[in-house]
């Protein structure tokens, strides 16, 4: 069995009226599973492009992507959406929940597009958001939540269908620092003590310091690799 | 996908109830639409029973023969001024036509009546007894008469209802009373049940009956024994009248010798003649007022359509994160449909409460009757319903073909 994540010479190239923009330009990456690592550049490096592509919400032009030893390049977008469905699980800066709905039913919504009976996925919904710390505000809004809430509601949504990814674009990028910290704590938790692949795309340095592996893209190919020995955390979790 | 249908149904409704006001107007169209097709409906099913009962007043199952035109010197006397009916043709007709249930005969005139120190001007009919048979006629009070009164041409009259309130007082009994018609007195043995308006309009109930027979010798006067203004037949059953029609054409064709170049000397008419030009005007204002309610239908929906394009930007985020988490092409395009036919059908129920109470009002205020039909609530559901889904279509169509990417960049 291969790596969990496989590209092999990845292109990007966009038409932007008459100009051509090549996003991303041959990168080539592997990522094995249980991994916790940042990808991290500045705004229009290709970090977003390289995330939407590994996310299956975008395709390439050029090269293969593998994921899961599934090359993914040629499904459709049904087949796309199911992958995501099921594989992948994603972070949003702005957290994206459905407003006017309830904490519950926003974590319930990738098991509903599963076609789960109500039951399960209600009660799997509800242990997710228990697994963030959420236990007992599953009926709030999330307009009744302080941004690391709806963060952590977040997470609770992409955690529900046991993906082998958790892909996190900007995580903290709406947060206070101590926000930030609890987010991070909870994403490092879940993948020291679950195995999840976690994969934090970021251009706060930081914020990749807590991955134990750091990538770093620049004009769409990837400038730096390397792991590192991750730092105890020193969090504490007051209030 | 059971769960995802009562998600949806669920998620469209609290959408919608959070937008009450913007819901409503949005509905307004289809509520107009559905209202008025159901009230238009009821009113025209109304009117067209009030015809129908108004033929059946008539008696079913009529045919009428009226004596045709004379024409002296270049001057044409009209309809039945020719006095080349008789009751020999009558008779004649019932016996060779097996088809006719029975005929009756009858001649008529405009005269006075006299009662006490009253008068009154009133059609005065000679008929045969089968003629009340035929026509349906029942009796309010006293009887009919009979073969022997026929032949004996005895003095006796029957009242329609509108001469009785004319020549008597409230409570005075008719029956034994004398009248008189050109100086000839009559005994009223019968009053005739009311039967209302005709469908041409006039009073069927102002009218006096007397025995044939009588009329001829005494009353009416006549240009030759047993000339009649006009013949009354009936079938048994209405799918029968036709042929019955073209047998009497054929025998009353050979009774008067006429060459097969000649036109008819008579005029053949049955109820189902006169229905057909009725029901036809109720059919023209039908069709118009459906064409309105197509047209507020139509508005209706294109109100649903914008809203729907409004909504889809609206939420285009919401959108996008929905497919991140893994909502298929077909889950958007159902969702929005759905919310669709939820508008359109909230508004097709209003629509049909608003058209019963409207068609209610019309019967109370002016008087119409209204029929409201089950047929016609279904075929307006229905209709809400199918406009939702065409005019939900190409906004929901719009959101399934979103692309995640630029959909979750969408502020």
């Amino acid at each position: 069995m291969g790596s969990l994540i496989e590209c092999r010479d990845l292109w990007k190239v966009y038409r932007l009226g008459d100009v051509q923009v090549q996003a991303l330009r041959g990168v080539t990456l592997d990522i094995q599973r249980g991994e916790f690592l940042s990808i991290m550049g500045a705004s229009g490096s290709g970090k977003s492009t390289l995330m939407n592509i590994i996310g299956c919400l975008d395709s390439p032009t050029k090269g293969t992507y593998r994921l899961s030893d599934t090359d993914v390049g040629s499904f459709d977008s049904d087949a796309l959406a199911e992958v995501r469905n099921r594989q992948i699980g994603f972070i949003f800066q702005n957290f994206n929940l459905i407003p006017r709905t309830s904490a519950l039913e926003n974590v319930q919504l990738p098991l509903f597009y599963r076609g789960l009976p109500l039951r399960e996925q209600r009660a799997r919904a509800a242990e997710a958001l228990a697994r963030v710390g959420l236990a007992g505000r599953e009926q709030h809004y999330p307009a009744q939540l302080s941004g690391g809430q709806q963060q952590r509601v977040a997470i609770a949504r992409a955690l529900v269908s046991a993906p082998s990814i958790l892909l996190a674009d900007e995580p903290t990028g709406n947060l206070d620092t101590e926000s930030s910290r609890e987010i991070m704590a909870v994403l490092e938790g879940l993948n020291r003590d679950e195995g999840i692949t976690v994969i934090v795309v970021t251009h706060e340095a930081d914020i990749a310091a807590y991955t134990s592996r750091e990538i770093i893209i620049k004009d769409g190919q990837i400038v730096t690799d390397r792991a590192k020995t991750r730092e105890p955390l020193t969090v504490t979790r007051d209030q | 996908m059971g769960a995802f249908l009562l998600l949806t149904v669920t998620t469209a409704f609290r959408i919608l109830g959070r937008n009450r006001l913007r819901a409503g107007l949005t509905v307004l169209g289809i509520v107009i639409g559905v209202a008025a097709v159901i009230a238009m409906i009821s009113i025209g099913q109304g009117a067209k029973a009030a015809v129908r009962a108004q033929i059946a007043s008539m008696g079913t199952n009529v045919i009428i023969i009226l004596s045709g035109a004379t024409t002296t010197g270049g001057v044409r006397g009209g309809q039945g001024s020719a006095a080349n009916l008789t009751v020999a043709d009558a008779q004649d007709l019932k016996k060779k036509i097996p088809l006719l249930a029975d005929t009756g005969w009858g001649k008529r005139d405009v005269m006075q009546i006299v009662y006490g120190n009253k008068n009154w001007n009133a059609p005065v009919n000679g008929i045969s007894p089968s003629y009340l048979t035929i026509r349906d006629w029942s009796f309010a009070g006293g009887v009919s008469f009979t073969q022997t009164d026929m032949d004996v041409a005895a003095r006796v009259a029957l009242l329609g209802q509108t001469v009785v309130d004319t020549l008597f007082e409230p409570g005075e009994e008719p029956v034994g009373a004398t009248i008189r018609l050109k100086n000839v007195p009559f005994t009223v043995i019968g009053v005739l049940a009311t039967k209302g308006q005709s469908s041409q309009g006039t009073d069927q109930d102002d009218v006096v009956f007397i025995p044939f027979t009588t009329a001829e010798r005494k009353v009416l006067g006549t240009q030759f024994l047993g000339s009649i203004g006009a013949i009354f037949a009936s079938t048994d059953r209405t799918e029968d009248l036709p042929q019955a029609v073209e047998a009497v054409r054929e025998v009353l064709r050979a009774r008067h010798r006429l060459q097969a170049e000649q036109a008819d000397d008579f005029t053949i008419r049955t109820q189902v003649d006169i229905g057909k030009v009725q029901e036809g005007t109720g059919q023209t204002l039908t069709l118009m007022m459906f064409a309105i309610a197509s047209i507020s239908l139509l508005v209706g929906g294109i109100g649903i359509m914008n809203i729907l394009l409004v909504s889809v930007t609206e939420r285009t985020k919401e959108i996008g994160v929905r497919m991140a988490v893994g909502a298929k092409r077909r889950h958007i395009l159902l969702q929005f449909l759905i919310e669709a036919m939820t508008l359109s059908l909230f508004g097709g129920l209003l629509g049909i409460v608003l058209g019963i109470l409207s068609a209610r009002a019309t019967t109370v205020i002016v008087g119409w009757p209204t029929i409201i039909s089950l047929e016609s609530i279904a075929a307006a559901f229905l209709f809400s319903l199918f406009v939702g889904l065409f005019f939900g279509l190409y906004p929901a169509n719009k959101a399934s073909r979103l692309n995640p990417i630029d959909a979750l960049r969408y502020e």
